[in-house]
């Protein structure tokens, strides 16, 4: 008996002792979601600690919370997709500089019954249109996310007031971008999602892409090393260096090699100025 | 120069015990003295467990002084109770008595020898390491017994001791008794036993409604008693 | 994990991403549980003996907070440990530490509540006993938890239960780090969400598995310590 409680002892004390020695050489990464989700970190982190011996740790949250998250001082980079926040997170000195990386786009996913007839069609504030006109369920990410802040865009851009038209058929659940699909999957409703997510989502059910390919359904994601002038504790060198290796070729390459069922997720644009 | 602390004389001076609207204990004067055992009688509800505890030490009363020895507190240390229903510590009766006798702050070199000592007194040698909660009711008195000595007593009191006990286990529960006796501690028992009190008696007190209506040599009280409160008791009638 | 892999699959075959959430959990629950144990024991047998001006108020309280929401302690907890928060300076935020932490002050009330209720309901079985015997405070503490041991070993247990199951507060201070701050409960939110249902079913069959198992390890040295004891 002795002898058992002396061995576990022991063992958390190793344990203990491991994720002491591990927390050495690590950044901490507050991102998206749909980076996760999509599983696009777990294929190109091994590849970046292979290289480097640094651990990456992502704590995945919506685009608004990264960023506060960083503002706390909680995160060394930041990778988020919502140029707008990301561009007033610089203006108020929270991050150094700004990179493009990749981008993807954001597709209008619906149940293949497709009740508002919109299905294979290229328009998405014509679509939008239509949903809020025949006002059929909409799931809404409602968290200040990336893609949150893109669909609110779009609203705008079809001239609707979302936040006074809204009714019952518009359901702001407050979650990440897998949460909004199963809810949209079970009970049938529209939903915005990036490519990325929806491609590595297991519980499609009865969805499927309803409108793709619109200009403006451009999604394109940037990274940011918080500041050290706000935040002493950040880890610059070993941030920068992150930063560093996903706009180099080689993490440009591993990026575009994330392939689902033969599909890429995303696609490589650092050199791109006006990404 | 102090006179050394002792335990007796155990001196009630008017003691009243009230509790809300009830008077358990109304101005008692007594005294009990060493030598041969004092054996508090009455029907049930009369007041002796009460008076016991208050001799003991365990409850304070609400009027009136108790003295032991003449002084304020005396030797709590070595006065000793065993309970109309003891409880038994959750281990071994061995480990009971171990913890009586840490608790009593007997050296530990001399622990083992005392517990053997213990439980050959009270006949308890071989069931050390039995758990005590599964003895049965007499040898469970008994240990309660042998937890009491533990702390070396001048003075032992014991509340309705065979209440709940076979004769069988009552003859070996007042065998050890008059071991006790026979080393020179003062017994101060209570019980409704009349049987009991007249084996063990050496001062009767007679108790009734919180009253002390008669007090003397036991010798005397059996053969020719001064009350006729007494003498009811005595010839068995219900006392209301 | 994230592969077309069962839960089935992943335990026969000893995945060790698996293996390693799983390790965590057991690690966070039952060091949260034993941090609470060492405060919460000792309060309430604390709470059970003595007497003082508003001490029902307290119990009453005590009792409440076994229903402390998890997200809400979680957030208290980041705010606190947050580089911004007081505590920024320790640097615990995202690390299983803080993990430990804010299940502690979960599972906390739970065994204090209960310990007091089993050491007062023993206090009376015993009380007059101990005083008779002139037992001291601090020693009557001890006796009454070291003789209450087996009803406190159900509270630990209730306790790990708690920590075991929630996922609220444990998202929020550890973030859900891939090999690093996932355990199980956020595993199976995680896999959830990128709409693996099957496996994050599978997993939630795995992690009652191991509470099933904690708490067969304690029946089991219950009852060999009871053939002790009696």
């Amino acid at each position: 008996m002795l002898a058992r409680r002396g061995l576990i002892a022991i063992g958390f004390a190793l344990l203990l002792g491991a994720a002491a020695h591990a927390a050495d050489k690590s950044i901490v990464v507050a991102s998206t979601t749909s980076t996760q989700d999509s599983g696009l970190f777990g294929h190109i982190l091994p590849l970046f600690k292979a290289k480097t011996g640094i651990d990456v740790k992502v704590v995945a949250q919506g685009t608004g919370q990264a960023l506060d998250t960083a503002r706390r001082g909680d995160a060394d980079v930041v990778f988020v997709h919502a140029r707008s926040a990301e561009e007033k997170f610089l203006a108020e000195g929270w991050g150094v500089k700004r990179y493009p990386v990749m981008y993807n786009d954001f597709v209008l996913i619906g149940p293949t019954s497709d009740p508002a007839g919109i299905k294979g069609t290229h328009d998405i504030v014509a679509a939008l249109r239509t949903l809020e006109a025949k006002a059929l369920p909409f799931v809404s990410r409602g968290d200040r996310s990336g893609t949150h802040i893109a669909e609110l865009k779009l609203w705008q851009t079809a001239g609707i007031d979302i936040a006074a038209d809204k009714g019952r058929w518009y359901k702001e659940i407050g979650q990440g971008m897998g949460a909004a699909l199963n809810t949209a999957a079970a009970i049938d409703a529209y939903v915005l999602s990036d490519r990325g997510t929806w491609l590595a989502f297991k519980n499609k059910r009865d969805l499927v892409i309803a409108v793709e390919g619109d200009q403006r359904l451009f999604n394109q994601y940037g990274v940011m090393l918080v500041n050290p002038a706000k935040h002493p504790t950040v880890k610059v060198a070993l941030g920068q260096r992150f930063i560093d290796w996903l706009i180099s070729p080689e993490g440009q390459r591993a990026i575009a090699a994330y392939k689902i069922n033969g599909q890429q997720l995303f696609f490589p644009n650092a050199g791109d100025p006006n990404a | 120069m102090h006179a050394p602390l002792t335990n007796l004389p155990i001196a009630f001076d008017d003691v009243s015990v009230v509790a809300g609207a009830v008077t358990v204990l109304e101005c008692v004067c007594l005294s009990i003295d060493a030598g041969a055992p004092t054996v508090l009688i009455g029907p049930n509800g009369s007041g002796k467990t009460t008076l016991l505890r208050i001799a003991c030490g365990l409850d304070a009363p609400s009027r009136g002084r108790v003295s032991w020895g003449g002084q304020v507190a005396g030797l709590p240390r070595r006065r000793a109770i065993v309970f109309q229903r003891p409880t038994m510590l959750r281990r071994s009766a061995a480990a009971n008595l171990r913890y009586a006798l840490a608790a009593a702050r007997i050296p530990r070199a001399s622990r083992a020898t005392r517990l053997a000592e213990l439980l050959e007194l009270v006949g308890l040698v071989g069931l050390g390491d039995r758990p005590a909660r599964r003895l049965s009711g007499g040898e469970q008195q008994r240990l309660a017994l042998a937890r009491a000595l533990a702390r070396d007593p001048t003075v032992l009191f014991l509340d309705e001791p065979s209440a709940s006990l076979d004769p069988a286990a009552t003859k070996a529960f007042e065998d050890v008794i008059g071991a006790v006796i026979a080393r020179g501690i003062k017994v101060v028992m209570a019980t409704h036993d009349l049987g009991a009190a007249r084996r063990l008696a050496g001062e009767i007190v007679l108790l009734h409604r919180g009253r002390v209506i008669e007090a003397g040599p036991a010798a005397r009280f059996f053969a020719a008693p001064e009350t006729a409160t007494a003498r009811r008791f005595l010839a068995g009638e219900l006392l209301v | 994990m994230g592969t077309d892999a069962s839960a089935l699959q992943l335990v026969l075959s000893a995945d060790p991403a698996l293996l390693a959430i799983v390790r965590l959990s057991l690690l966070v629950s039952l060091s949260a549980v034993l941090a609470a144990a060492l405060v919460g024991i000792p309060l309430g047998a604390w709470l059970a003996l003595v007497r003082f001006a508003g001490r029902e108020v307290v119990i009453v309280a005590l009792n409440a907070m076994m229903g402390l929401p998890p997200v809400v302690v979680g957030l208290a907890l980041y705010l606190a440990l947050s580089r911004s928060g007081p505590l920024g300076t320790w640097g615990l935020l995202f690390t299983p530490a803080a993990m430990i932490a804010a299940q502690s002050v979960l599972v906390l009330p739970i065994i204090a509540a209960l310990t007091r209720q089993t050491v007062e309901d023993l206090w009376l079985e015993y009380r007059d006993e101990l005083a008779a015997m002139h037992v001291g405070p601090i020693r009557r503490i001890a006796t009454l938890v070291w003789d209450a041991r087996f009803s406190l070993v159900t509270a630990l247990l209730a306790g790990f239960g708690r920590a075991a199951a929630e996922v609220g507060a444990v998202i929020i201070v550890g973030g859900n780090i891939n090999g690093f701050t996932r355990m199980m409960t956020t595993a199976i939110a995680l896999e959830t969400s990128k709409g693996n249902l099957a496996l994050a079913i599978g997993l939630g069959f795995v992690l009652i598995a191991l509470v099933v198992l904690v708490n067969a390890g304690a029946w089991l040295a219950r009852r060999a310590g009871e053939r002790v004891a009696g």
